[in-house]
């Protein structure tokens, strides 16, 4: 058996900061089907997007990326704007289904502007190397720090907007009701673009956190894809804060289904980590598909 | 000028059309109601006012002006506000938070519109801070009008306000509109219980399959025998 | 270019047989989404099971993954069908009394889980190897003739589906298909069991697109990794169907030939290219393609041939 040290070092933190990330890209997930009611399958690529973006600071100004962060959210935002207009607003009054089918083609539209900018190399941040923190047997990375912090203050500010601002409680008052927002005189048009400036915001951050932690590629947006899509149907469509619990929910459970809790074998081979998102997702959606925390149920 | 003019109004959904070319009026600070056995198209009326069923021919007018097909928030935003007859509150946000949304186009002042409010309902006062989607039917009905009262309107467009209220409920509601009306606020009421809506209204249309069937003062209406027999139940 | 010289026909033939298994592709998904208005986002799982299942069945022994059964085709390519179908039905059962969103969103991790599976199940599939030697029909005719009969082949199931399909489609069962899809509520206050009807819309298209992937490893001879692709398989497809027409069996036969002629034509353009351009342009070619999908859904969003109800044999011809 594994010591309990390498338990925590080596599972649960990883798994603790996955699930942070996903969280981020989950919201925006959660939020947009609850706006706009569609699932938004250009989000994983919203995420690659913001991790490239950064690049353009670290690799040419030898900024760190946490200084890029800002600046990366922002240019992501204001991109989600632009597709927002070009590709999604002309189906506002169509079937949800048929901007499922337009945000498969940005997917890849993303993609392979990426690529083309960028290459397909794998890239880092080249942040160097810097020495966990020890603490008694835990051994923490500065980096795993930050991105928990970050994130928590990220959704402690989420939580404040939509609680607190006139702007969040439309946003609310929309997914609630989006016929019932209009006649109430809620301008749904600007509510929108605040979601997606949220949304993508947010999956920026997260996508700048992936490389932060391990590195950058074209594809990784199609990878976190599907842990995404079992986030926000485990914390319930449509629910922000159910989000941020499935997102860890689906990040520990994929780092811990590694362990070996059995054998000397670990339990899942590492290999198959995205299945056990799938499969977190089918036992979701047999057994309750509104998800733990009650989202719209259909 | 009349406040509120619909002429020869055609709508419906879809492919479908529900009116036929409807002719309704609201006058300055009177009561219109609208009733009609189920399926006539009343809430059609209203919807189409409001964007939510698709206006094919016609026109709608406000104070002169036309305001066919214009967006919901311009119409808010020149006074006019509108009940739903189902899910006419935002069932996750507190009552508070309901009401907000009412003011959501003019934010300032806030405070002293929903004590406004709270002096014309006062049984939510005490609610302000549930989600609205926990309170029973009549207290809903109150969040919903009070919602639409937070601008201040000229003209309250109401949807079966009553409906499945108990009768002590209805007499509130119906109570409430009076009110309302005395303040100076013009009322489109689309009701069920067609004698109590006629007695309180000033003028009826009775609606029948998408057409106007009988148009008259609501007192006439009342009197009328065959308006009695068909549609108000004998 | 010389239009009669061989190399102009064997291209011409691998024109027209990839554009036959693209359009088995095509008239699977267009059963699911034409018909029954179900996003599938995991075409390249069903093709991949397809694929695989005739290749391990059909294939001689070997060290390197599960085979040596040495089926006729004959057999394995049912076989092939039936499996995809019953994941299908699985996927189906749990996701379609839901949202259309749930399915889009399960059928991605569907897809994903495949891929896993043939790459990390190296003793079932080979695995990054991938599995050589599969045997195309007709191989023992002389060069040309057999892709020519090879293609016919594709070509007679391609026309063998899409007559089912139009049956299909003209029958009391497509119609209902239909008015579930347009409004599953109205058809549901009819009494319509919803839910079965799309299963067996979803089964069905699962299984013409396993015959797509059986087709293709047969086609190709060589059955690697890449077959779970998602682009090549899930997205062309999607793009095939939209631009071509959904909900018209002819539209996506169509759909299918235009854009493989503009896929594999801009592929011999660029082909020329200095070599660093040549993955450049790739991409480009991916971006095209999705402004083009994205022109079509916005502009012409009934695509080249649009739907058109059923002419039914006992109604009087539409006075109009
Ligand atoms: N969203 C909709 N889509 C399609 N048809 C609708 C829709 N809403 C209503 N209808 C149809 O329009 C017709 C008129 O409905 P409407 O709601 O206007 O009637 P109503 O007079 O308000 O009846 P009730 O007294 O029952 O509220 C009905 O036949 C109804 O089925
Ligand atoms: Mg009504």
């Amino acid at each position: 058996m594994i010591a309990l040290s390498d338990f925590i070092n080596l599972y649960l933190l990883p798994g603790l900061v996955v699930g942070c990330i996903y969280a981020l890209g989950a919201i925006g997930i959660s939020l947009l089907f609850g706006i706009l009611r569609f699932a938004h399958f250009a989000h994983g690529d919203m995420m690659t997007l913001g991790a490239y973006l950064a690049i353009i600071f670290t690799a040419n100004f030898d900024w760190s990326p946490y200084a890029a962060l800002p600046i990366t959210v922002i240019g992501t935002a204001l991109v989600a704007l632009l597709l927002d207009r070009a590709f999604y607003k002309p189906f506002r009054r169509s079937a949800g289904i048929v901007t499922v089918i337009a945000s498969f083609g940005v997917m890849l539209m993303l993609r392979s502007a990426i690529q083309l900018i960028w290459g397909v190399d794998v890239k880092t941040y080249d942040i160097g190397i810097r020495f966990p923190m020890e603490f008694g047997m835990l051994k923490i990375a500065p980096r795993q720090v930050t991105i928990v912090l970050v994130t928590a203050a990220l959704v402690i500010a989420l939580h404040l907007f939509l609680s607190r601002t006139r702007l969040g409680k439309a946003m609310r008052a929309v997914s609630d009701d989006p016929d019932l927002a209009r006649v109430s005189g809620i301008n749904v048009e600007q509510v929108v673009r605040w979601t997606w400036i949220i949304g993508a915001g947010l999956a920026a951050a997260g996508g700048v956190f992936i490389g932060i932690q391990t590195k950058v590629h074209p594809n990784m947006g199609w990878d976190l894809l599907l842990p995404l899509f079992a986030a926000a149907v485990l914390g319930g469509i449509g629910r922000p804060y159910g989000a941020v619990a499935g997102g860890l929910a689906i990040g520990l459970c994929q780092e811990l289904a590694t362990y070996p809790w059995f054998s000397e074998e670990p339990f899942i081979a590492p290999g198959y980590k995205p299945a056990v998102a799938f499969s977190v997702m089918v036992i979701m959606l047999i057994w309750r598909p509104t998800g733990l925390f009650r989202g719209r149920a259909f | 000028m009349s406040l509120l003019q619909i002429d020869k109004l055609v709508a419906g959904y879809g492919a479908v059309d529900i009116l036929n070319g409807i002719d309704l009026a609201v006058e300055p600070g009177k009561i219109s109601v609208i009733v009609g056995p189920n399926g006539a198209g009343k809430s059609t009326a209203l919807k189409a006012i409001f964007g939510l069923a698709q206006i094919r021919e016609g026109r709608v007018l406000f104070q002169g002006d036309d305001i066919t097909r214009q967006p919901a928030d311009r119409l808010v935003a020149r006074g006019i506000a509108y009940v739903p007859q189902e899910r006419n509150v935002f069932r996750s946000l507190s009552v508070r938070e309901n009401l907000e949304m009412g003011a959501f186009l003019k934010p300032g002042d806030i405070a002293r519109r929903i004590e406004a409010v709270m002096g014309l309902f006062p049984p939510l006062r005490e609610k302000l801070k549930q989600a609205a989607g926990e309170l029973s039917g009549g207290q809903r009905q109150m969040v919903a009008m009070g919602r639409a009262l937070m601008l201040e309107p000229k003209l309250l467009m109401l949807d079966e306000p009553t409906a499945g209220l108990s009768p002590l409920y209805m007499d509130q509601i119906f109570d409430r509109v009076i009110a309302i009306n005395q303040s100076g606020v013009g009322v489109l009421l689309v009701e069920q219980n067609a004698k109590q809506a006629l007695a309180i209204g000033h003028v009826g249309y009775v609606l029948a399959t998408g057409r106007n069937r009988f148009t008259d003062s609501a007192a006439n209406l009342l009197v009328n025998r065959e308006v009695a027999e068909s549609f108000l139940g004998g | 270019m010389d239009i009669f010289s061989p190399g102009f026909l064997n291209y011409l033939i691998s024109l027209g047989t990839m554009s036959g298994i693209y359009a088995v592709l095509c008239l699977g998904l267009n059963l699911q989404w034409g018909f029954a208005g179900l996003f599938n986002a995991g075409i390249a799982a069903f093709f991949a099971i397809g694929a695989y299942t005739t290749a391990i069945l059909t294939t001689p022994e070997s060290p390197n993954y599960l085979g040596g059964f040495g089926l006729p085709i004959v057999l394995a390519w049912p076989i092939a069908m039936l499996l995809s179908g019953v994941i299908a039905w699985a996927i189906g059962r749990i996701c379609l009394r839901l949202r259309g969103d749930y399915l889009a969103m399960a059928t991605i991790g569907i897809a994903e889980v495949i891929r896993l599976l043939i790459k990390n199940e190296a003793w079932l599939t080979a695995g990054t190897r991938g599995i050589p030697n599969i045997a195309r029909p007709f191989e023992g005719l002389p060069s040309t003739w057999n892709h020519l009969a090879f293609m016919g082949l594709v070509m007679a199931l391609v026309a063998i589906i899409y007559w089912a399909a139009e049956r299909a489609w003209a029958s009391p069962w497509g119609r209902t298909m239909r008015a579930i899809r347009d409004s599953d509520m109205a058809a549901a206050a009819i009494g319509k069991d919803v839910t079965q009807f799309r299963v067996e819309a979803f089964v069905l298209g699962a299984m013409v697109m396993a015959l797509g992937g059986a087709l293709s490893a047969h086609y190709f001879k060589f059955l690697g990794l890449s077959a779970t692709e998602p682009m090549m398989v899930t997205f062309l497809v999607w793009v095939m169907l939209i631009v071509g027409g959904s909900g018209n069996n002819r539209g996506a036969i169509l759909g299918a030939l235009i854009i493989w002629i503009i896929w594999s034509a801009t592929e011999l353009l660029t082909n020329r290219l200095p070599g660093e351009w040549i993955t450049r342009t790739s991409y480009i070619r991916v971006l095209l393609i999705g402004i083009l999908l994205q022109v079509v859904l916005q502009r012409f969003a009934k695509g080249l041939v649009p739907e058109r109800p059923p002419r039914m044999i006992d109604d009087k011809p539409e006075s109009r």
